[in-house]
């Protein structure tokens, strides 16, 4: 193999399994050892900067960062850095002094944003400070989007979701409420500079199957449902309650349905349980609820009796590995009585409040076509983002569409190429402190994963809104944060150093070193210490060395950075190396004058 | 040294041997030695010639004397017995222990300066007793606990970190070894475990002495430019001459062995350690042919390494002796003191 180029940010960001698996990379390992110095309020700005509602995604994100942490390949259960995340906003301090200030000469570009969730207000965030005048149009009465509607108060209190959007909004954002976009060819003659769509994917799937339509006010749209259930149009429900589908819109559905009456709810999913798309944790939440999942159920048929509902009939399946592919076998029908019925199988885009004639180009699901890195549509000046860009993914994907969409907007409006963006940058330093001193805390603690304390089932039940996680308390946090394997303190080797003495093999705890004859990838890998079957993760190869020709090979799998290698290496061939991710926004893009300081 | 222990985490798919353990569990405590010495390698090579052949680790004693060498055997096998003795005396301590009882396998960890100065005439006397054990000698030319001295394997003319040039010959255990009637003989370098630990395996296998010299270079006071045993330098002379291959009995030779350069030497076990020549004409069981080996090559400068010289024949000290095969622990005390009555016996053999 040919020597790893580590120019390339994109290596060592890698490493950082949990900072490359986020979509919007935010610097995990740097604000978990913020939180350990209990520099909450530093912790809180620096996931800000990239994720822009710590507070909410420290509660509610999916989470890509933790199946991904490296602590779950050594230790079985990741780092708990959503919690943690919940850590540094529930401790954190007044940040209006650290926010950026918000100029009051604006540049005379003005930015219409379409719905006021997570995306539209990620762009109002980044182009506010750069002097635009951005406008959000808000169907509902309050701003917020699905994370107001479609997340229930007891997992996202109203007063976490209202602070972190006023944050923005007090930024001098013209958000106007209870004012629906209906067209999208009026609203491009208003005038805008550039357009913003953040509109969400608001339809919820249909199940068209007899019955269906036979009794109305007992079968209901799962999405729709929790937005009345969100603002109280809906406060009960009956006592046995079916949910069809498992992702996790079903899981918020079981749950508020036990809090408005229901006391016998089944989630009914068509494939086995561990196929389900629902994330592990709400899973977990829901069975603690005493929720029932009943698996391989396909609905076949609402059973209405008297113009009413009273259950429903499904056929149950069995499924089996067919070369690769899942089929199933139907083994009988069941029928399950009900009271009330919500279907979360789904959501879709829908736009029919953009004209054929809009200029914007839409495939055949009538779904605008996106560009995948600027976000925007065919109409140049009309951005897509979020949900509304590619279908449901979730928050902590929106932010990142809405960083993208502010940068591609401010070269739109500045007359530059929005192809011509900055790239990735990576800043190495060493942590060396002393002989045997290291500036990050790197022995290995073995504690297991912390579990969030919840409010009791007997109380939880009492009001809709009572939030069940309590958050971590001040011990859980200190073991947790010692939990984190500080990926982004990086192994450098600098290969003209290395008299190959062996030290650095002989004492890595979960030997990842090698020094071997070169080879190509497969060969390498079979001839390491220990075995290295992970391919999703690089083999770090150097260059030749000096004595034997021979190179030094990393495997980057089980590493866990407690820097042995380099604290026992001779001639300070390896180094542990902060690295830290350069991620260009909006107001990195061109080159802005000096800010002015505020005078005392 | 390192203030920060190893940590107890490790590979989660680390292999295991037929006793279920990880090279892990071979380890001892965290080395205090200096960052990129030798003898860290040489212990690593020791941890993995155990695991491999899953040898239990409370059925090994570990013997040193003093010295940087002698403090390595607190680095491997924490659970193995072992006795840290007096400088230069740990060959006397390793025969009584031997002695006592016969069942363990003994590993004996010392240095240049423990066996060649000041424990050489206990060195030379364990070898001529053919004790049955492990004896490794890591061998750095210098008297590193003591600042960089020389020692008495440095080599004439090799500087001293400071300058001053070596003047005095130097003693080589290996060609001692040969010419006091050693019945294992070998050569190894700390920075090649692909040949130092089935040579590990096979003198832990070995009926009888194996002396096992291992060039360990000094990374604070031995591994400049004008030293003869850098790593730099023995990597550059390096000349390795028979390469063993270690085979437990259970397993039968590859068929690539009988090219005519590949010698199997069947252990008293049953286990086969393979020579494989690197010279055609060299015979590992000619005791004056590997000498002139030798010392054609040392000339030249070259570091002669390998399994150099072996007879599975020589009988060891248990043997000469004719002593029981059981540990003294498990004799019946009865037969293990016989009484007053037993010993008038005996005394009257000599009167």
């Amino acid at each position: 193999m040919k020597p790893t180029d580590t120019s390339n940010p994109d290596y060592f960001h890698r490493v950082v399994d949990c900072q490359w698996a986020c979509p919007a990379h935010t610097n995990v390992p740097e604000y978990i050892r913020l939180i350990a110095q209990g520099r909450y309020t530093d912790a809180y700005m620096l996931n800000r900067e990239s994720n822009v509602f710590p507070g909410i995604l420290g509660r509610v994100c999916d989470r890509p960062c933790e199946p991904a942490c490296r602590r779950a390949r050594v230790d079985e259960k990741p780092v708990a850095i959503c919690r943690l995340k919940r850590v540094a906003a529930d401790n954190k301090d007044e940040i209006s002094a650290l926010l950026p200030q918000i100029p009051k000469r604006k540049n005379g570009k003005r930015i219409a944003c379409v719905g006021a969730g997570c995306a539209s207000l990620t762009v109002a965030n980044d182009l506010m400070p750069l002097g635009y005048e951005v406008v959000i149009f808000e169907k509902q009465h309050e701003p917020g989007g699905l994370m107001r509607t479609n997340i229930p108060a007891f997992r996202l209190p109203a007063r976490v979701l209202s602070e972190e959007i006023s944050t923005i909004v007090k930024m001098g954002v013209d958000l106007r409420l209870n004012q629906p976009i209906n067209s999208m060819r009026a609203l491009l003659q208003q005038g805008f500079d550039a357009v913003f769509v953040g509109s969400g994917a608001p339809r919820g799937k249909n199940l068209e199957i007899p019955g269906r339509y036979d009794d109305k006010t007992h079968v209901h749209i799962g999405i729709d449902w929790l937005e009345s259930v969100a603002f109280g149009h809906i406060d009960s429900i009956g006592k046995r309650v079916l949910i069809i589908g498992a992702g996790n819109t079903a899981m918020d559905c079981c749950r508020s349905s036990l809090r408005i009456g229901a006391d016998d709810v089944k989630v009914m999913a068509r494939k086995p349980l561990s196929m389900t798309k629902a994330s592990d944790w709400e899973l977990e939440e829901a069975i603690e609820e005493s929720v029932e999942m009943v698996e391989c159920h396909s609905p076949k048929e609402f059973v209405i009796k008297n113009g009413r509902v009273a259950g429903m009939l499904f056929e149950v399946l069995e499924y089996h590995d067919d070369h690769g592919k899942m089929k199933s076998k139907m083994l009988g029908e069941k029928f399950y009585p009900a009271d009330d019925i919500v279907l979360a199988i789904g959501q879709e885009n829908a736009f029919p409040w953009i004209e054929s004639d809009a200029g914007i180009e839409l495939d055949q699901w009538h779904v605008p076509v996106v560009d995948k890195i600027t976000m925007q549509s065919t109409l140049p000046g009309v951005f897509f983002g979020g949900d509304s860009a590619f279908g449901p993914k979730n928050i902590i994907w929106a932010v990142e569409h809405g960083h993208q969409a502010a940068i591609s907007i401010h070269k739109y409006c500045q007359g530059e190429d929005q192809n011509a963006r900055l790239p990735y940058g990576m800043n190495l330093a060493s942590t060396k402190m002393g002989i045997h001193e290291w500036s990050y805390s790197n022995s290995f603690d073995p504690s297991v994963r912390r579990l969030v304390p919840h409010v009791s089932l007997k109380e939880r039940f009492k009001k809709i809104n009572i939030e069940v996680e309590l958050g971590f308390d001040a011990e859980h946090t200190q073991v947790e944060v010692e939990r984190c394997l500080n990926c982004d303190i990086q192994t450098v080797f600098f290969a003209p150093l290395c008299i190959e003495c062996d030290a650095c093999i002989d004492v890595c705890p979960t030997a990842c070193l090698t020094i071997t004859a070169n080879g190509e990838e497969d060969d390498l890998r079979s001839r390491l210490k220990a075995p290295a079957d992970n391919r999703q993760q690089p083999l770090y190869v150097s260059a030749a060395l000096k004595q034997t020709g021979r190179v030094m090979v990393k495997d980057e799998d089980q590493c866990v950075h407690c820097g042995l290698c380099a604290e026992r290496c001779p001639t300070a061939a390896w180094d542990m190396q902060k690295s830290t991710l350069k991620i260009p926004y909006a107001a990195d893009q061109t080159p802005q004058p000096a800010p002015q300081r505020r005078s005392a | 040294m390192s203030f920060m222990q190893k940590p107890k985490v490790s590979h989660s798919k680390l292999l295991r041997n037929d006793l279920g353990l990880t090279q892990r569990d071979y380890e001892g405590s965290m080395s205090t030695l200096c960052a990129g010495c030798g003898h860290d390698s040489i212990t690593a090579a020791v941890i993995q010639a155990f695991w491999e052949l899953s040898i239990e680790p409370y059925k090994v004693a570990k013997m040193s004397g003093i010295g940087c060498s002698s403090k390595t055997p607190a680095y491997f096998l924490s659970p193995a017995h072992g006795i840290n003795a007096v400088h230069g005396r740990m060959p006397s301590i390793a025969t009584g222990a031997n002695a006592a009882d016969r069942n363990l396998y003994y590993v004996g960890i010392s240095g240049d300066g423990d066996s060649l100065s000041i424990g050489l005439g206990q060195f030379i006397h364990v070898l001529r007793r053919n004790l049955n054990m492990l004896y490794i000698i890591e061998n750095n030319g210098v008297y590193g606990l003591t600042k960089g001295q020389f020692s008495a394997s440095a080599d004439v003319g090799s500087k001293a970190k400071k300058g001053e040039v070596n003047q005095q010959p130097p003693i080589d255990p290996v060609i001692a070894a040969l010419t006091l009637g050693g019945s294992f003989v070998a050569r190894s370098f700390s920075g090649d475990k692909e040949q130092l630990v089935p040579l590990i395996k096979a003198g832990l296998m070995h009926n009888g002495f194996a002396m096992l010299d291992v060039l360990s270079p000094c990374v604070t006071f031995n591994d400049h430019e004008d030293s003869t045993k850098s790593y730099a330098h023995t990597r550059q002379f390096y000349h390795p001459a028979v390469h063993a291959d270690f085979v437990l009995s259970k397993k039968p030779i590859r068929a690539a062995y009988d090219d005519g350069e590949a010698m199997p030497v069947e252990l008293h076990d049953g286990s086969t350690v393979v020579l494989r020549k690197v010279s055609k004409d060299y015979n590992p069981t000619n005791r004056a042919q590997a000498y002139s080996y030798l010392h054609e090559h040392q000339k030249r400068g070259e570091i002669v390494t390998g399994l150099l010289y072996i007879d599975e024949e020589q009988r060891e000290m248990h043997d000469i002796s004719n002593t029981v095969s059981a540990a003294l622990r498990d004799l019946p005390y009865a037969e293990l003191c016989p009484g007053n009555s037993a010993l008038e016996e005996i005394q009257k053999l000599y009167c």
